[in-house]
């Protein structure tokens, strides 16, 4: 049953199979019930809460490698904030990031790196190519340039431009949030307890 | 001295080694020989303070025999004037002395013609490559070597194919027509 206390009440299950999770919020919202007990707390979806968390707080891993680079910085700078959306926390640790941001022209040399890199990203990770160059190899047909970093990499969302404007690069991170909103994220990183609790209630 | 009262001494001590002297616009160069280089260069540097080696190029004159030129294009930052050296050296030789110890920024831009070009140069300390992956088989700029590029193997990343091009590449000439009909599409507009 609900139980109210100083931390975060466990969670139980309805016969839909959707997990809810119990938030105790520290202000009290004034709302049609009885705000002095049910005013703390919020339901919601385990998904849409996990979803929520992560796509608000998306640590770029700045894999800036040409011209776009500058872009990124701009995007990163006072005027076209990105700390809007918590993605201010550019680590250059790969191991402290959630989405590799690839911006510039990606050649096989470097592609090499960056493969490495994003093997070295934990999971959930995504990948934005921003820019001609590394969705498609832009103006350079040549020998040396990857036609498009998702020949090696799983690519999210691309973002056209030569350079995008920051806020193109805004727009893009945007809808990569609307994708990650949608995902099923209690489905996909614990199927056997799904399994289990599907199981269990049928 | 002007820059140029210092090039009659460079005649009147090395006339021989120099085999040509073109001039244009002001600026000087000479066609010396592949053997000569050392000699010219040092001298250049040393008695006639052309201090900086502002590049080293390579040129493929394919068909032609020698078939690569090298152009050494010095300045003299105490007379600002400049200079420039070329060579020609054929493919069998394929071989030329490096100037790296006589200005230490020839060590770069030798190691850029070897990987583009595959010229090698006798006594550089480091000559690999410095543009393309270590182990690429082929030499981009020659003139045999397409834009698109060869397959090759790439270790770890496990594929270079050929670039695909989609019917260009995109040459432009100058003409009246409006841009959607200079440049093609890569693929046609669907019906």
């Amino acid at each position: 049953m609900l139980q109210l206390g100083g931390s975060a009440a466990p969670a139980f299950l309805l016969r839909t199979g959707w997990l809810i999770l119990v938030f105790v919020m520290p202000e009290k919202h004034p709302t049609a019930y009885d705000s002095k007990i049910e005013g703390n707390v919020i339901f919601t979806r385990f998904d849409a809460a996990l979803n929520w968390v992560r796509k608000n707080s998306l640590w770029p891993m700045p894999m800036g490698l040409a011209c776009c680079a500058i872009e990124l910085m701009a995007t990163a700078a006072s005027r076209f904030d990105i700390a809007r959306f918590g993605a201010e926390v550019m680590r250059f640790s790969p191991r402290q990031c959630d989405v590799m941001i690839v911006a510039g022209t990606v050649t096989y040399k470097m592609a090499l790196a960056v493969k490495r890199i994003y093997e070295q990203m934990p999971e959930p990770k995504w990948v934005i190519a921003m820019g001609a160059c590394a969705s498609t190899g832009g103006m350079y047909r040549s020998y040396a340039v990857l036609q498009g970093i998702d020949q090696l990499l799983p690519v999210d969302v691309y973002i056209s431009g030569c350079p995008p404007r920051p806020e193109a690069l805004l727009a893009g991170l945007m809808k990569l949030q609307e994708k990650i909103s949608r995902e099923r994220s209690l489905r996909r990183q614990k199927p056997e307890l799904v399994e289990k609790l599907e199981e269990a209630l049928s | 001295m002007t820059g140029q009262e210092l090039l009659p001494s460079l005649e009147k001590s090395l006339g021989e080694k120099l085999q040509r002297k073109t001039e244009f616009r002001g600026e000087t160069s000479y066609s010396i020989a592949a053997d000569g280089l050392r000699e010219v260069a040092k001298f250049c540097c040393d008695e006639l303070s052309f201090d900086y080696l502002v590049d080293i190029t390579s040129i493929d004159n394919f068909g032609e025999e020698p078939r690569f030129e090298i152009v050494y294009e010095l300045y003299s930052m105490p007379h600002a004037s400049h200079l420039r050296l070329k060579l020609r050296i054929s493919e069998d030789v394929g071989e030329i002395d490096t100037v790296s110890d006589i200005w230490p920024t020839a060590n770069w831009h030798e190691r850029e013609i070897y990987d583009m070009m595959g010229i090698k140069f006798k006594g550089h300390p480091d000559l690999r490559r410095i543009l393309m992956w270590d182990g690429y088989p082929y030499f981009p700029l020659r003139k045999d070597f397409p834009l698109e590029g060869l397959p090759s193997e790439m270790p770890d990343v496990a594929f270079t194919k050929v670039t695909s091009m989609e019917g260009g590449p995109f040459v432009t000439q100058p003409t009246t027509a409006k841009t959607k009909d200079r440049e093609p599409r890569a693929r046609p507009p669907e019906l």
